[in-house]
């Protein structure tokens, strides 16, 4: 079979330098980021729409842009989430037309993550890793866990020991080594550097970091397939780290380039933070060309609690190129757009999910998302792996003897019940 | 006793193989002045015309020292500067 590998090395962000494809995250003579680099010109001359359209509907079908030889490994179900038809938070929100990406059903742990995991972690076994880990706010901790159990690999997860109970348990669960360290993520990030650096296990979000990034671009693959091979306007993206939001715009360009998508990539990029962690949001706001790191995140969005984005400088850079802005909302606020979402569309999202869907009402007031162009919300992330952040939000039910008078009695004083 | 830095594996055949090194100076410019001073070559690694590159993360005793002074921050003998890669995470 012939190889559907075009990846061609690593590049630094910085200066440019090439180096072969191997596990590491960053460039020997300046510390700038990795990204793999593709022969583009290979992808046209063997892609086509037709041939993407015949493959099962799943991440891989686009493999043709993922860093990885011969078959995946690793996850080979991931993706293929629905892009659902918004029209009731579209006008909850007064917008005209309104999607929502939804990750929140990815397989096999509910987020976005698997997309990336499989990605780093098929990778990792063609390195010959037999150990893998990763530094987590939660949901990479899911998808590390779940698709190493399944691969038969050793893991070991760092967190912070301050995360929700649910992504813990749905951690542990898998039997992964699990390490809650008494830290904020920035340091349980540091601190596996420093374990990746000297014992040399595949860390997904360090030394495998330029291939794990990539499969985030199948997020934006689908969306541009499921729109019928083209872009939306502008897209709300939620940051942590910063790399998701730069990776749609990516697949959007490379989809172009390859001519899968005729359309320039011309859409607008919006970030979303929560207030008490956002540094990338202040640096865009406030026209910092570099975010000012934060200490202390102190936010119920512990997924999106990243004091020191590693691409919070790239991130901020893309959403002023492409004319996006960025945002961020209270921990009220992000209650509210769980709540907004769930009760318009039927979909539970966890709380950067809640966030990204308040960020844009807050845009859309402000003018800065227009009412009667196209946007799509990602959602990245599922709410039962937030419930902690919702028990004091949620009423709790009402309850009565099983007596069709107390039934009745709760019906009393309301509108005629239809049929 | 003296202030030790941790050089990290990609640095390391700069400082001939050396994964901690120690250096004398008040501060954490003085800690790394001296290293460059030691070893030159690692100078332009570290450094951009004088300035330290923004994808390195210094550390003393394992706190950022962009919430301490920054450069300026004190170090004493016995306390360990670790210089480590920022580009992870996420």
């Amino acid at each position: 079979m012939a190889t559907l590998d075009f990846s061609t090395g690593l590049r630094c962000r910085v200066c440019g330098k090439l180096y072969p494809k191997e596990a590491i995250n960053f460039c020997k003579d300046d510390f700038g980021p990795l990204e793999v680099d593709y022969d583009y010109e290979g992808i046209a001359r063997n892609i086509s729409r037709a041939k993407v359209e015949k493959r099962a509907k799943n991440m891989w079908r686009y493999r043709e842009f993922l860093p990885i030889s011969g078959e995946p490994t690793v996850g080979p179900q991931v993706g293929g989430t629905p892009l659902v038809r918004a029209d009731r938070l579209a006008d909850a929100l007064g917008v005209r037309s309104l999607w929502i990406k939804n990750d929140a059903v990815n397989f096999p742990t509910l987020s976005f993550k698997d997309r990336v995991v499989s990605v780093a972690l098929s990778k990792a076994r063609e390195f010959g890793m037999k150990t893998v880990g990763c530094a987590s706010t939660g949901n990479l901790a899911n998808s590390v866990a779940a698709n190493g159990a399944a691969a038969g690999l050793e893991t070991y997860i760092l967190i912070p020991a301050s995360l929700e109970r649910s992504k813990i348990l749905g951690t542990s669960v898998y039997g992964s080594n699990v390490v809650a360290v008494d830290g904020t993520y920035d340091e349980v990030n540091r601190l596996c550097t420093q374990i990746a650096l000297k014992y040399g296990w595949g860390f997904v979000n360090v030394n495998l970091r330029p291939y794990y990034a990539e499969g985030s671009k199948t997020f934006g693959h689908e969306i541009a397939e499921d729109l019928g091979w083209r872009f939306p306007q502008h897209v709300v993206c939620p940051m942590a780290g910063g790399a998701l939001i730069g990776k749609i715009h990516k697949a959007f360009t490379e989809l172009n380039k390859v001519a899968l998508v005729s359309q320039p990539n011309t859409c607008k990029m919006y970030g979303a933070q929560a207030t008490g962690c956002n540094p990338i949001t202040d640096a865009v706001k406030t026209g910092k060309e570099r975010h000012k790191p934060i200490r202390k995140p102190n936010t119920i969005c512990k997924s999106l609690a990243i004091g020191d984005p590693a691409d919070g400088y790239f991130a901020a850079k893309l959403i002023r190129e492409t004319g996006g802005w960025a945002e961020d909302v209270t921990d009220e606020e992000i209650v509210e757009g769980i709540s907004l979402l769930a009760r318009t569309e039927g979909i539970f999202a966890e709380t950067a999910g809640g966030t990204t869907v308040s960020v844009a009402r807050k845009l859309i007031e402000q003018g800065r998302l227009p009412r009667d162009e196209e946007i799509v919300l990602c959602i990245t992330g599922n709410g039962l792996k937030t419930l902690d952040a919702l028990y004091e939000a949620i009423e709790a039910p009402v309850e009565i003897k099983p007596a069709l008078a107390e039934f009745e009695s709760l019906l009393a004083g309301r509108e005629p019940v239809t049929v | 006793m003296a202030v030790k830095i941790e050089i990290p594996s990609p640095l390391r055949e700069h400082t001939g193989g050396k994964t901690e090194v120690s250096v004398a100076g008040p501060t954490v410019q003085a800690a790394l002045d001296d290293l460059v001073r030691q070893f030159p070559t690692i100078g332009s690694k570290l450094f951009d015309g004088g300035k330290l590159r923004p994808y390195i993360n210094v550390f003393v005793n394992d706190e950022d020292i962009r919430y301490l002074d920054d450069m300026q921050t004190a170090v004493a003998d016995g306390q360990v500067v670790a210089v480590i890669p920022a580009v992870a995470g996420g």
